[in-house]
């Protein structure tokens, strides 16, 4: 670990300005995450401006549905009467993710800013893009068990690791972040990024921009929802793949599906077209695996991977019939 | 009228003596000496599989804040014991730590920075810069099966005719891998070192002081009195610790260069490359059985990774010898050298991994005659050794089955893989047996009674976990009649009398025996000292003589050894390992909902501890059979998940409701409390359980371990 300065922000239009001040400044919140990529080498920053004493640890209801303060636990945020009231799917994926003591520390903001678990990215011995543009891409050609089948590049073909993330991209929700200029808007969606040729950008966000909160919409249904995370040991352990299913059924209609998944790609993977394909059917096992077909078209493995495509399929369906209550 | 009766304290659940120590945090574990002047050591680890040390730039790091020594191949001292050749006497490379500028594996040890913190240290560690030239390396076992050798130990063995089971009617030939473990206790290996004049004081995480402080004698070429290693506490071994590895020696190297205390602690990294591990194996099977399910042969053949500069071989094919009645037994072991660390025992060493393939080729076996595999076990069951041609001390592997399979519900059970739901879970029931060879080895116990009536054991043994210290004043109770509460049992250190290393389950054999006749010796004693016989002297005399002698205690020395009965019996504990099993049928995904362990190991000492043994090793087979794996980029020769992230031991939501049996029927022979030993069989054959179960429940049957979900989907 590299010897670094660490102060502690009070105040947001602070905190902004001293990550634009200097080149190698780096927010710190639960420190989950940036502890172990410093230590590790990965991460080398001269100076760390600690959020956590800012005021973004709310989770309150606005006129349109829920915020959620960036510096909010993981553990508060699963546990939060709001959140499980009128966003259960997403405190399934919280809960899923990591382990107590870890959620405990972790934030919203850093969960959305935590980095790849590529193996290759957390070795400064092995080569790879997104922690040394240039040198090459371990996973391409080596252990990639772990690695994306969709929106990969020819530079890059690392997971966004994030339990959470899957849950708010299918909620909808939209992100708040302060910059030198001010605050700005952006759907869930577009706040991470595919890799291209700069894999290593993760997201959209500039230099400087402080995450603020993310604003989740009031949905209509909250009783069909399922998030099912396929993994290598029952709990402590990231996704092969998983998926947030939220749905709308009346009267055994469909009316509204929501659906992304984890473990495939860059970003959270939104199933727009399998969303499409259940709305106006009914809640059965064949349109499920209709649905799940369609989601996985597309998909590109590689040497190690290729088992994500029946897993992907199969963890759609299960999820799309446990959130449907279908035997 | 009940009271009056001499009850043994013997199998009573006894909380560890230590105990409370533990979890307060009072007890000190060999990383938490804060000794005054203490100096904090960070090794660097190499960054190539093969070749050679052309530069070390240790310049930036020197000027570092704290730093007070770097050592490296190019100014580490002269080592008396090392031996100046760079070939051993076997014809193989010599591998000593700082001892030239080969590089054998990856993660070997290039330089050790030592400064006054542990965090400047590490940080100056991280300015270390080797520069290489590399050699072309090889650390893949299947790629490289075309340059196998025929190891010096664990030599092929032959029985009846070769290959015999070719001529069965019926057959079964697989081939079965288990990965490369990692020990993965959680306290991770460390050592400190400190020199008073030509002695050292070490402590260091160890399975056994003895052994250590012989090797730290024979590297410094140093006598006993000049060594002392001290290894009270140990957070868990498996067999990582039972060696004295370089960071031990590179330690004590460092003390006496700079004149102060060293400690070294590995990073969880480190420990998957400095510290062994289990090594990589695939063996090959062959069953033949009659259409009635008699075994007509038995091959098994073994090939396991080991490092190039050493031969390591796991005892895998030595099951398949003497576990079932086959009048036919072909065995074939091959050793692979590749550039990796030592391989070491771990848990179960060689027998796991063997069981692992001759249990699930057994079951194979069962589905193709569709006998029930208990009533394939049955009618194949050894009861004598066909290996040796000698009577077993002690079997009772045939009630291990009944227990088992009354526990666990094999009435349930479907012949039929496939056959039994619950919901989405497809359900499958399996069976693995384990066998593990019954040790006593030498040992000696210190004994001695104080005026006011408590008594202390010393002995340099090792309690890694298992609960050592409990044990002994529970067989020290009973051999003297007195409370528990009197007696206290000291280990761990090596000024104490000999004892062997903690591993192959010997240590209750060995030193139990040593502490009891070391308590017997000192009854005789004071019989001696008061004439009283043998049935007048009462545990309430003890003080009464000792004070009547006008001694502040008494005390004796006794050595103890089995005699010749090993040549007369073949002694082994027995488990039949039983689960349960829940398989996703769309997710793939593996549930152990139930455990039992049925134990043959003789005389349990202490139900509570021994309970805890089972359920350890049990935990052990799960991490086997369903999550853990330490994956290699063959083009880099290094690990791709070395750390606790990646690298999944079974976490709590992995492991169900554990039942472990014991039989507690004493073994005649072995040693005077008829004990035998668990801490290995606990984990053999519990791998092969639920990869059967896995079977029985999809009709899949998983042959390289771990069986994780996108193996069933
Ligand atoms: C062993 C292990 C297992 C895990 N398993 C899982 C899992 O199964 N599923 C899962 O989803 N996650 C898992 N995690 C990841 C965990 O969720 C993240 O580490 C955590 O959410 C990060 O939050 P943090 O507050 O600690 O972030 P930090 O480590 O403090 O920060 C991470 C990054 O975010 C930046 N940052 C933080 N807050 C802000 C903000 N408000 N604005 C701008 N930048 C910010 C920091 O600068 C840093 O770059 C695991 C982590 C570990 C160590
Ligand atoms: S997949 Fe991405 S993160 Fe992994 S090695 Fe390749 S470039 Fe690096």
């Amino acid at each position: 670990m590299n010897q670094f300065e660490y102060i502690r922000a009070t105040e947001q239009a602070a905190a902004v300005k001293a990550l634009v001040k200097d080149a190698n400044t780096q927010f710190i919140a639960g420190g989950t995450n940036l502890i172990d990529l410093m230590k590790m080498g990965v991460a080398k920053p001269d100076k760390l401006v600690d959020i956590t004493r800012l005021p973004l640890k709310d989770i309150k209801k606005t006129p349109t549905g829920i915020h959620i303060g960036a510096l909010a636990l993981n553990s508060q945020v699963a546990e939060n009467s709001l959140i499980l009231q009128h966003h259960p799917v997403l405190a399934l994926a919280l809960n899923s993710g990591a382990t107590q003591q870890l959620r405990n520390m972790a934030t919203v903001g850093g969960n959305m800013l935590q980095r790849t678990r590529c193996g290759y990215f957390f070795d400064v011995n092995m080569p790879c893009n997104k922690r040394e543009p240039g040198s090459g891409c371990g996973a391409i050609g080596g252990i990639n068990r772990m690695h994306a089948i969709f929106g990969a590049s020819e530079s890059c073909i690392a997971v966004h690791p994030s339990d959470m993330c899957v849950a708010l991209a299918a909620l909808d929700a939209t992100v708040t972040v302060l910059g030198p200029k001010g605050e700005r808007r952006m759907p869930f969606a577009d706040f991470h990024r595919l890799p291209g040729d700069h894999p290593e950008h993760d997201n959209t966000l500039q230099k400087g921009e402080l995450i603020l909160g993310v604003d989740i919409p009031d949905a209509r249904q909250t009783k069909n929802v399922a998030y099912l995370k396929v993994r290598d040991r029952t709990s402590y352990a990231f996704a092969l793949v998983s998926v947030a299913a939220v749905l709308n059924i009346e009267g055994g209609i469909i009316k509204n599906a929501k659906l992304a998944m984890g473990g495939v790609a860059h970003k959270p993977w939104r199933l727009h077209a399998a969303e499409a394909s259940l709305i106006g059917k009914q809640a059965t096992i064949d349109n499920f695996k209709q649905a799940a077909q369609i989601a996985m078209q597309g998909a590109k493995t590689y040497k190690y991977n290729e088992f994500k495509v029946k897993l992907g399929h199969n963890t759609i369906v299960q999820a799309l019939k446990t959130a449907a209550s279908v035997a | 009228m009940e009271k009056e009766l001499k009850k043994s304290v013997i199998g009573e659940p006894m909380d560890r003596v230590d105990g409370r120590l533990k979890v307060t945090g009072a007890a000190t574990y060999s990383a938490e000496f804060n000794i005054p002047n203490l100096t904090y050591a960070v090794l660097v680890s190499g960054t190539i599989a093969s070749g050679t040390i052309t530069a070390i730039d240790t310049r930036a790091a020197e000027r570092a804040p704290g730093v007070l020594t770097i050592i490296t191949h190019l100014n580490a001292p002269q080592l008396a014991g090392y031996q100046a050749s760079a070939i051993a006497a076997n014809g193989k490379p010599n591998y000593r730590v700082f001892g030239g500028d080969k590089i054998f594996f990856n993660g070997q040890p290039v330089a050790m920075v030592v400064a006054d913190t542990f965090e400047r240290a590490t940080y100056a560690a991280s300015l270390v810069k080797a520069t290489y030239q590399k050699d072309e390396h090889k650390t893949s076992l299947e790629d490289n099966l075309a340059n196998a050798i025929s190891p010096s130990r664990g030599k092929d063995y032959q029985r009846g005719a070769i290959d015999a089971y070719k001529t069965a009617p019926v057959q079964v030939e697989q081939t079965y891998m288990l990965p490369t473990e990692v020990h993965s206790p959680m306290e991770l290996h460390n050592t400190t070192a400190m020199w008073d004049g030509d002695k050292v004081t070490v402590y260091t995480k160890s399975q056994g002081v003895k052994a250590t402080q012989q090797s730290i004698m024979n590297t410094f070429k140093l006598t006993d009195d000049k060594v002392q290693v001290n290894s009270r506490f140990v957070g868990g071994a498996f067999g990582s610790a039972l060696r004295t590895w370089p960071h031990e020696i590179a330690t004590v190297m460092a003390a006496k260069k700079v004149g102060r205390p060293v400690k070294l602690l590995l990073t969880r990294e480190q420990q998957f490359t400095m510290v062994g591990y289990r090594p990589k194996t695939i063996q090959k099977i062959g069953l033949g059985a009659t259409a009635d399910g008699q075994l007509v042969g038995i091959t098994h053949e073994s090939y396991s990774q080991s490092s190039v500069f050493e031969e390591f071989t796991e005892g895998s094919n030595n099951v398949s010898r003497f576990l079932y009645a086959s009048p036919n037994v072909t065995t074939r072991y091959k050793i692979i050298p590749l550039n990796v660390g030592a391989p070491a025992p771990m848990r179960g060493p060689g027998e796991a991994t063997g069981a692992y393939a001759i249990e699930s080729a057994l079951d194979e076996l069962s589905y193709k005659l569709n006998i029930d595999p208990i009533a394939l076990r049955l009618k194949n069951y050894a009861e004598n050794d066909p290996e040796r041609n000698l009577p077993y001390s002690s079997k009772y592997l045939k009630e291990c089955y009944s227990i088992g399979a009354e526990k666990i519900g094999w009435s349930n059970r479907s012949q039929t893989p496939g056959a039994v739901k619950e919901g989405d879970w497809l359900v499958g029931y399996g069976i693995g047996c384990g066998v593990f060879g019954a040790h006593r080895g030498r040992a000696t116990a210190k004994i001695r009674i104080n005026a006011d009536g408590n008594v202390n054991i010393q002995c340099a043994t090792a309690d890694i976990g298992p609960g050592t210290a409990t044990s002994m004043v529970l067989i020290a109770s009973d051999a003297l009649g007195m409370p528990t509460d009197k007696i206290t049992f000291e280990l761990g250190n090596s000024a104490f009398p000999q004892a062997g290393q903690q591993g192959g389950s010997s240590t209750v054999s060995s030193v139990g025996s040593a502490v009891h006749d070391a308590s017997l010796a000192l009854k005789k004693k004071l019989m001696e000292l008061s004439g009283k016989t043998e049935s007048d002297l009462s545990p309430g005399n003890y003080t009464d003589i000792i004070k009547q002698q006008n001694l502040p205690y008494l005390e004796i020395t006794q050595g103890s050894q089995g005699g010749d009965e090993g040549s007369k019996y073949s002694m082994y504990s027995f488990s039949a390992h039983f689960c349960k099993v829940h398989v996703h049928s769309v997710t793939g995904q593996v549930k152990v909902v139930k455990a039992v362990a049925v134990v043959d190991a003789g005389t349990i000492i202490n139900h509570k501890t021994a309970g805890s043994q089972m359920i350890g090793g049990v935990v052990g087979g799960i991490g086997m059979a369903l999550t853990e794996e330490a994956l290699f980029d063959d083009r880099y020769g290094r690990y791709i998940n070395g750390n606790f992230a990646d690298y999944h031991v079974p976490v709590h939501a992995d492991v169900p409701d554990i039942e472990a049996v014991f039989i507690d029927k004493p073994d005649p022979v072995l040693n005077p409390m008829g004990t035998k030993g668990i801490g290995e069989i606990s984990i053999i054959g519990f791998a092969p359980a639920i990869a059967n179960a896995v079977y029985n429940a999809t009709g899949k049957r998983v042959r390289e371990m771990p069986i994780t979900p996108d193996k069933l989907i």
